[in-house]
């Protein structure tokens, strides 16, 4: 079983780089020597925060935006050029072959963010002339930027086994936004103070993927650790999310009949 | 035991807005393939063949009845580790070579590393992918991604070999390269199932064949008997024939066809042969060949299903 999971894996990885995916690197380094040249003037300390919070961002960013947008067309892609053909006549389950599509993007996004935090980190370098322990709790807000994209990927997969490319992508772009906001649900139940009103935001806030725990930029600019407690949290909380819903992912699909 | 046994499979389509409607592509199929023969699936577009592979491949689900391939119910993924599959017009990923793509495929097969790349390098050279096994699949001609395609189906040695439209796209070299493979796999006592146009084909590798028509069953058995194979004329085929010659083969003949210097005559009877090869003699002309006239499967479609549902006779070898 592994073997074929594994196989899936590095092929979907293989076709990422060779579909020039990484590429986004060029643009993701030129942003930061960029920020680094024309906040230069300014002293160091802001410059720090400028560079923390535009380099967490853009992590935050450019992995959403491949999250998305190959996440969309991993099964989709595969059905629509009947690829999946070849691939299902060999003893392939088709919960392997999602499980294999999503550790695929996964790994990339993996290699994306660790390249990503090479140059994040080497341009803080380059502005401070040193780094400090308080720099190295920024790991930690990579570590969750990331959890936040495993997130995105399997609800991009997840969308991918039944729907279009583009209504795809409107759902996992749309989820992002209100999974980023979903404290504000509850506010705002508690303000209209309707029972009903309360009953719904509640749920929803329960059942919609929670992005905002998973960004902690503000915290970690300014020097301060994130407690363990929340890294076990988050880390817990991306693990069931994910397998609840590539569980539910592979079972829309073992069901599908290919076109 | 059989090889393939199709036990009332039907498959029916949802369509419309609300998919309530359905459109039945596969009425109730009985059939069953014996281990070690060719089999051919048979029938114009839309007939329903295609259908029939997938659902055997579990591509596609049945909307009711099973099928057992070498004993093992389709639901069972573990049949697909003796079988394989050539998809229809198939389109590999393009950002491989074919002996990536033929690992992969490897791998997803179950195989050990040694025995998978010594069984792509020998399709390889097999499939006359020699030379360009390294080359992008982006680069290949529709011709090529089929080799790549037959490929990866024979790759684990399976027992029963599905094949959609083997031929399609290949030029008259593969094609004669394909038919003596599907003859290498029967004498290996491999049994293939082969859904085609390719009327020619059938009539040549086939023991028997199914014919279907929209969905459903109209012959089984081998082409003897779908066909009838009782001789049904005599076709005479001449050189060297005078005017006179020629006159009195319109007498005798139900038709006198002639194209340059060569003349073909149609007989009904068999009895009228005598006659025309009297005459052949007397005038001195060349008697070039005797067929006996007998029913294709081409006219078998034609009386079927009317000359608008002739499997592609373009594709003709």
């Amino acid at each position: 079983m592994w073997q074929r999971i594994t196989a899936i894996a590095f092929n979907t990885f293989r076709e990422a780089v060779r579909d020039r995916v990484l590429y986004n690197l060029i643009l993701f380094a030129l942003l930061l020597i960029g920020t680094a040249i024309l906040f230069g003037q300014i002293s160091i300390g802001v410059q720090k925060l400028i560079l923390i919070n535009l380099g967490l961002t853009a992590i935050t960013l450019f992995g959403l935006a491949i999250a998305i947008f190959i996440g969309i067309g991993l099964v989709y892609k595969e059905m629509d050029k009947r690829t999946l053909y070849a691939l299902l006549s060999k003893p392939v389950r088709r919960g392997e072959f999602i499980l294999g599509k999503f550790l695929g993007l996964g790994l990339t996004l993996l290699v994306n963010t660790l390249l990503m935090t090479v140059g994040f980190f080497a341009a803080l370098y380059y502005v401070k002339r040193s780094l400090e322990l308080a720099d190295w709790y920024l790991l930690t807000a990579i570590y969750f930027i990331f959890l936040g994209l495993m997130l995105a990927t399997v609800l991009a997969l997840f969308f991918s086994c039944f729907s279009s490319p583009i209504l795809s992508a409107v759902f996992t772009a749309a989820l992002f936004l209100v999974g980023s906001f979903s404290a504000d649900l509850r506010e705002l139940a508690a303000a209209v103070k309707a029972p009903w009103l309360d009953g719904m935001m509640t749920s929803l806030y329960y059942v919609l993927p929670n992005f905002r725990n998973f960004n902690v930029i503000t915290i970690v600019s300014h020097g301060h650790a994130v407690p363990t407690a929340a890294v076990v949290l988050n880390t817990a909380y991306a693990l069931l999310y994910v397998g609840l819903v590539l569980a539910a992912s592979s079972l829309i699909f073992r069901n599908r009949n290919l076109k | 035991m059989s090889a393939v046994e199709i036990i009332e499979l039907t498959k029916d389509y949802p369509y419309g807005f609300w998919r309530r409607r359905f459109r039945r592509a596969l009425d109730h199929l009985n059939l069953s393939v014996e281990a070690g023969e060719v089999f051919g699936l048979l029938g114009p577009n839309g007939a329903g063949k295609t259908t029939t592979l997938k659902l055997l491949l579990r591509l596609i689900y049945p909307t009711a009845g099973t099928a057992r391939i070498l004993g093992y119910s389709i639901d069972d993924i573990e049949v697909h580790r003796r079988v394989g599959y050539l998809p229809e017009a198939p389109y590999f990923y393009d950002y491989l070579t074919a002996w990536e793509f033929l690992e992969y495929c490897g791998q997803l097969a179950g195989l050990s590393r040694m025995l998978c790349r010594q069984r792509v390098g020998e399709l390889i050279d097999r499939l006359s992918l020699r030379g360009v096994e390294h080359v992008g699949l982006r680069k290949y001609s529709r011709g090529m991604l089929q080799r790549v395609g037959l490929a990866q189906a024979l790759l684990n040695d399976p027992e029963v070999v599905f094949l959609d439209e083997p031929v399609l796209g290949l030029d008259p070299v593969g094609r004669r390269e394909v038919r003596d493979l599907i003859l290498e796999l029967r004498a290996r006592g491999k049994t293939v199932f082969l859904a085609t146009h390719i009327l020619p084909d059938v009539e040549m590798l086939c023991d028997r064949v199914a014919i279907l028509n929209q969905g459903r069953l109209h012959g089984l058995g081998t082409l003897g008997e779908i066909l009838k194979l009782a001789v049904e004329g005599i076709e005479v085929q001449l050189g060297r024939v005078s005017a006179p010659l020629l006159e009195e083969l319109a007498r005798q003949a139900d038709h006198v066809h002639t194209a340059g210097d060569k003349v073909t005559v149609r007989l009904r009877a068999e009895g009228a042969l005598d006659a025309v090869l009297d005459a052949v003699r007397r005038h001195g002309a060349r008697l070039e060949a005797v067929t006996p006239i007998r029913r294709s499967l081409e006219d078998y479609f034609f009386e079927q299903f009317g000359s608008e549902r002739v499997p592609d006779l373009q594709e003709r070898a």
